[in-house]
C-alpha cells in the first residue's frame, strides 16, 4: 500500500489507497444435512488518484503488481469525472466497537452445531420439511491511506446464520425462515428457532382473500422489504442532486407520518454495518433522515457532497474497490406504541405481510411497488386464520407511510441493516386469484 | 508467486496424491474495465484486475472448499480442503463418471474488448447519452457499460487439464422522465461474448427507449386482473429462464422426493408445440456458451421440454449421479471464489410457426408485455417485470399502459401458453443470479407467445 501510494504521488496532486482484506469460514447445510465447510481468503486494493483535476481509479484482487496499477489509474483519470472533493487529513473517529475476538475463537465444530441444532428443531416440528442453512464467521481489515496525511485502520469480525425451510406438498409450496447476524458470536439457535416455528404454525392453513383495498401489516422483514428499499434511493444524495428523488424538494418539510423517524446510525456498537469512518475515511456519524415525518438529511460521499453544496454524512461506500457512492450503513426506524397483536386485533380483514416477492422489480424511484405474498397470512376478525397464496399487494410507500395507522413497538434487525418495528397500513390493493 | 498456468501445473500432480475421492483445482485470471455515467456526467472510469484459485475435495459425498488469491503454499490448501472435506462427509458417493480432458480452448474473439481504448468507449456511450438527452422530458439518464477477458485453469484428480478463455461485453441503458411528481424509467441491456462492435449499433434502438419512457408518464395503470397476455421475445426468454428454467436445475430437485415427484421425467408441462432447450454449446458464440463447464465436463444441448413433456434437466456430475441421469455439463461459478453449482447457460423456447398477428388475431382484451425489469423465482411462484406494457383490444395493439408484474404458478401458466411464434431472438443483455453468485453471463430467448389467463398487478 504504501509503494503504491509512494508511486502515484510522484506523478499526480492527489492519491488514496483502500485495501480490504477478509477471511470467512462457513458451514453450510443442504437438504437437512451437512453439506460443505468452506474457507475464503482475499484481499483487494483500490487506488483512486486525481489528475489535472479528473479521478481515475484501479483496483486489483490478488498480487497487486503497483506501477500497472498506477499506470491503469492515470489512463482512467484522463476521462474521468472532474474532482470537486478534498480528501480528508489525518481525522479523529468516534469509538465504535465492531470487532470481538470470541468470533474467530468460535470451532467448526461448535458453528457445525448451531447449524444441526437449527435442523434438528424445524425437522422435528414438521415432518417433511426439507432445510438449507448455514453458519459463518469471520474477519475484515480495512486500511486506507491519502496523500494528505489521512490514514484509517480497524478491524471488523462478524458471524451469521440462517435457515430455510421448503414444504412441498403436491404442487404446492411453503417457504419460512430466519437469520441473525453480528459482529459478535452468536451462540444461541433459539431465537431463530422460535420465529421459523411460529411461521410454521401461522402458516398451517390456508386463507383465501377477496380482491379489494385492505389494511395491511408488514412484519419487519416486510418493511425492511417493501417500504424501505425505495427510501434507500431517494434518500440517496446522488438522486437527490439529480432531481430524481421524489424528496428532492422537500427537505424541512413534512413528507410522511408524524409518527415515522428514520436515522442512519453506522456507530452502533457490534452491528454489521458499523464503522468508525466511511470508505473514503470520514468519520462516521449518526445522521437523521426522518424526524416525525419531516425530511431531515440526505446522504452524501465526498465528491456529491461538493457537487451539491454539502458535507459529507460520512456515508461514502465503495463495495470492493469501486469509487465511493452515498449508501445508508444501518438504518434504525424508531418504535411506536402498539403491540403487533393489537394491530391484529384492530383488523376485520386484512394481511400480514413477511416476505413480498418482486416488491423491488416495480418503479422504485416513484415508490411504487407490487409483489406477490411469498410468506404472508390472512387476518380475520382480529385472528391470523392461514396463510395466503397467488396474492398481489400493491401500492405506492410515500402515500402509504404518508399516514400510517399504526408503527409496532417490538422492534428486531432485519439482515445486518436495518432495525425496524411492524408497521400497520391501510388501504393498500390487495388482488388475489381464485 | 506463481502464475495460474505454474500453479495449475504443480496442482495438477498434487491432487492425484490426495486422500480425496475426488479433488479438483481451479485457477483465474482476469481483467476488466468499466464505464458508468449518471445524467450527463461520467461518473465513474475504471480498470481492475484479479488473480486467484480454489481448491475442492470430495470425502465421502462432503465437500470441502477454499479460495484465495495468494498462490503460494499450494499444497497446504488442498490439505485444508481435504479435512475439511473430511469433518463434512459420512456416506458413501461416486460422482457420475466423465473421460478426463486435455484441452485448450482460446477466446475465439478477433479483438479482446478490454484491449480497446478507452477514448474508443466513452465516444460510443457519449452518443447514446446525447440521444437520450435529446429527448424532450427526459430528466436523468443511467449508462453503464462493462467488459472483461478471463483465463480459467483448471485441473483435476482424474488427470483433466483444461484451459478455456472468454471475453464478455455488457452495456445497460436507462432513459428516466419526470413530470410533476411522476417519475417513469425505461431499460435497454445488451451484451456480447466478447464482441465489442455487437454493441456499437443501438442508436435507434436507444431513442425508442427514450421516447418510451417519455410516454409512460402519461400511460393509465392497467387494472390488476386475469389478462390473455402476449410477451415479447424477451420478455418470453425471462419468463423461460426465471419461472421454468430454475426447476430444471437438478440441485433444487435431487435430494427432495417430493419435488422428484413434481418434476418427474415424462410428465405433461404444456402443450404439444412447447419445446424449451438449455444449450450451452449449441447454438454457439452467445454469453452462456462454453466447451467445457466449471467440471470439465463437455456441454451438451438438453432437451428439457419436448413436445411438452418434461424429458430433461441440467446436472453437475454430483446430481447426475444421484439422480442416475447423465451430466449435461451445466456446472458454473461465477469466479474463483465460488464451488461450480448446478446453472443455465442459453435457455429459449423453440421457435414454430405462428405470426405475431395471428397470435394477437382473437385477442379482445388483452396485454401486450414487452422488454423486461426483473424477475425472480421461488419455486412454483415467480414474479417478473415488462419494462413496457400495451393493452391488445379486438386483435390490435392499442393505448400504452403502465409497465406491469405478471405473477403466478409455474405449472399452469406453463400449461396456459397457447401460441408460439417463429421469431426466435436471443436476449444477451441478462446476468442470472443463484447461491450468492452474480451476475453469471447467460443468454435467454424465445419467440412471441400467448399466455391465457395471466395474472397482472395494478391498481
Amino acid at each position: 500500500m504504501e509503494e503504491i501510494l509512494a508511486r502515484a504521488k510522484k506523478s499526480v496532486q492527489d492519491a488514496e489507497v483502500y485495501q480490504v482484506s477478509s477471511e470467512e469460514t462457513s458451514v453450510r447445510f443442504e437438504a437437512n444435512k451437512l453439506k460443505q465447510l468452506q474457507t475464503s481468503q482475499s484481499t483487494s486494493v483500490a487506488l483512486r488518484v486525481v489528475k489535472n483535476g479528473r479521478t481515475g481509479y484501479a483496483t486489483t484482487t490478488g498480487t497487486a503488481d503497483s506501477a500497472r496499477m498506477v499506470n491503469d489509474a492515470i489512463e482512467t483519470a484522463e476521462f474521468g469525472q472532474e474532482a470537486k472533493f478534498t480528501l480528508p487529513g489525518k481525522e479523529q473517529y468516534p469509538r465504535v466497537d465492531i470487532y470481538d475476538p470470541a468470533v474467530e475463537k468460535v470451532t467448526i465444530k461448535e458453528m457445525v452445531g448451531l447449524g444441526e441444532k437449527m435442523v434438528a428443531a424445524v425437522t422435528k416440528s414438521t415432518p417433511g420439511i426439507m432445510c438449507e442453512g448455514g453458519v459463518s464467521r469471520g474477519m475484515i481489515t480495512v486500511r486506507l491511506m491519502n496523500s494528505r496525511g489521512g490514514f484509517a485502520e480497524f478491524k471488523k469480525s462478524f458471524f451469521s446464520m440462517g435457515i430455510e425451510g421448503t414444504v412441498v406438498t403436491g404442487s404446492d409450496m411453503l417457504f419460512v425462515g430466519e437469520s441473525d447476524s453480528s459482529c459478535r458470536p452468536l451462540t444461541d439457535a433459539k431465537k431463530i428457532i422460535d420465529t421459523v416455528l411460529l411461521q410454521l404454525e401461522r402458516a398451517k392453513n390456508q386463507a383465501k382473500v377477496t380482491t379489494r383495498k385492505m389494511p395491511v401489516v408488514f412484519t419487519p422483514d416486510g418493511v425492511a422489504g417493501a417500504l424501505i428499499l425505495p427510501l434507500l434511493s431517494a434518500f440517496n444524495g446522488k438522486t437527490v442532486l439529480e432531481g430524481a428523488s421524489p424528496l428532492a424538494q422537500k427537505l424541512g418539510q413534512k413528507a410522511f407520518d408524524v409518527n415515522f423517524s428514520l436515522v442512519d446510525d453506522p456507530t452502533v456498537d457490534y452491528r454489521p454495518g458499523s464503522r468508525p469512518c466511511d470508505d473514503e475515511g470520514v468519520p462516521s456519524q449518526r445522521t437523521p433522515l426522518i424526524e416525525k415525518g419531516i425530511v431531515k438529511n440526505f446522504l452524501y460521499d465526498l465528491q456529491t457532497a461538493a457537487l451539491a453544496g454539502k458535507k459529507s454524512t460520512g456515508s461514502g461506500n465503495r463495495g470492493r474497490g469501486t469509487l465511493p457512492s452515498p449508501a445508508a450503513s444501518a438504518l434504525v426506524i424508531t418504535p411506536g406504541k402498539t403491540t403487533f397483536d393489537a394491530m391484529i386485533k384492530d383488523i376485520k380483514e386484512g394481511l400480514v405481510v413477511e416476505q413480498l416477492m418482486g416488491a423491488e422489480q416495480g418503479n422504485i424511484l416513484g415508490g411504487d411497488f407490487s409483489g406477490n405474498v411469498l410468506l404472508g397470512y390472512k387476518i380475520e376478525n382480529g385472528k391470523l386464520v392461514g396463510r395466503v397464496k397467488d396474492t398481489i399487494v400493491s401500492g405506492n410507500v410515500y402515500k402509504i407511510l404518508k399516514e400510517i395507522a399504526a408503527i409496532g413497538s417490538e422492534t428486531r434487525w432485519v439482515s445486518g441493516f436495518c432495525q425496524t418495528p411492524p408497521f400497520y397500513c391501510k388501504g393498500l390493493s390487495v388482488s388475489s386469484k381464485g | 508467486m506463481p502464475d495460474i498456468d505454474s500453479a495449475a501445473k504443480e496442482l495438477s500432480s498434487e491432487l492425484t496424491k490426495s486422500k480425496a475421492d475426488y479433488s479438483e483445482a481451479r485457477f483465474e485470471e482476469n481483467q476488466t474495465s468499466q464505464i458508468a455515467y449518471r445524467g450527463k456526467v461520467l461518473e465513474s472510469i475504471g480498470r481492475s484486475s484479479a488473480s486467484g484459485g480454489n481448491v475442492r475435495a470430495l470425502v465421502k459425498g462432503g465437500w470441502g472448499f477454499t479460495s484465495f488469491n495468494e498462490l503460494d503454499k499450494l499444497p497446504a490448501r488442498v490439505a485444508t480442503a481435504v479435512e475439511q472435506a473430511k469433518a463434512t462427509g459420512s456416506g458413501k458417493f461416486k460422482l457420475a463418471a466423465v473421460e478426463p480432458v486435455k484441452d485448450n480452448v482460446p477466446s475465439g474473439i478477433g479483438t479482446d474488448p478490454v484491449t480497446i481504448p478507452l477514448v474508443e468507449k466513452k465516444k460510443l456511450l457519449d452518443e447514446y447519452n446525447e440521444i437520450i438527452w435529446c429527448i424532450p422530458g427526459i430528466k436523468t439518464s443511467n449508462i453503464g457499460y462493462g467488459d472483461s477477458r478471463k483465463k480459467v485453469v483448471f485441473v483435476n484428480s482424474e488427470g483433466s487439464f483444461i484451459t478455456q478463455e472468454r471475453a464478455d461485453v455488457t452495456i445497460r441503458l436507462t432513459a428516466i422522465a419526470a413530470k410533476d411528481s411522476e417519475v417513469q424509467q425505461v431499460g435497454l441491456s445488451m451484451g456480447s461474448r466478447g464482441d465489442f462492435k455487437a454493441i456499437t449499433k443501438l442508436h435507434k434502438q436507444v431513442k425508442v427507449m427514450a421516447q418510451n419512457a417519455v410516454n409512460l408518464l402519461e400511460a393509465p395503470q392497467a387494472k390488476a386482473g386475469e389478462y390473455t397476455v402476449v410477451l415479447d421475445p424477451i420478455l418470453a426468454g425471462v419468463f423461460v429462464h426465471e419461472a421454468f428454467g430454475h426447476l430444471s436445475e437438478s440441485d433444487f430437485v435431487y435430494e427432495n422426493e417430493k419435488l422428484r415427484e413434481l418434476m418427474k421425467l415424462g410428465k405433461q408441462f404444456g402443450v404439444e408445440d412447447l419445446n424449451i432447450i438449455d444449450s450451452a454449446s449449441d447454438p454457439p458464440g452467445l454469453r452462456g456458451s462454453f466447451k467445457y463447464d466449471d467440471e470439465g465436463v463437455r456441454a451438451v444441448k438438453t432437451y428439457l421440454i419436448r413436445e411438452g413433456k418434461l424429458v430433461g434437466r441440467l446436472h453437475s456430475r454430483e446430481t447426475a449421479a444421484k439422480m442416475k441421469e447423465k451430466p449435461t455439463g451445466n456446472a458454473r461459478a461465477m469466479n474463483y471464489r465460488f464451488p461450480p453449482i448446478v446453472r443455465m447457460t442459453n435457455t429459449y423456447i423453440e421457435p414454430r410457426k405462428m405470426s405475431f398477428n395471428d397470435i394477437i388475431a382473437d385477442i379482445k382484451e388483452g396485454i401486450y408485455a414487452k422488454n423486461w425489469y426483473g424477475g425472480t423465482t421461488a419455486m412454483e411462484m415467480f414474479t417478473f417485470s415488462a419494462g413496457e406494457a400495451y393493452m391488445i383490444r379486438n386483435g390490435k395493439i392499442a393505448e400504452a399502459v403502465r409497465p406491469i408484474m405478471l405473477t403466478g404458478n409455474v405449472f399452469e401458466t406453463l400449461m396456459s401458453i397457447d401460441a408460439i411464434g417463429s421469431d426466435l431472438d436471443m436476449n444477451e443483455g441478462g446476468g442470472c443470479g443463484k447461491g450468492g453468485q452474480m451476475p453469471l453471463p447467460v443468454s435467454n430467448g424465445s419467440p412471441h407467445i400467448r399466455i391465457r389467463k395471466c395474472q397482472v398487478g395494478g391498481k
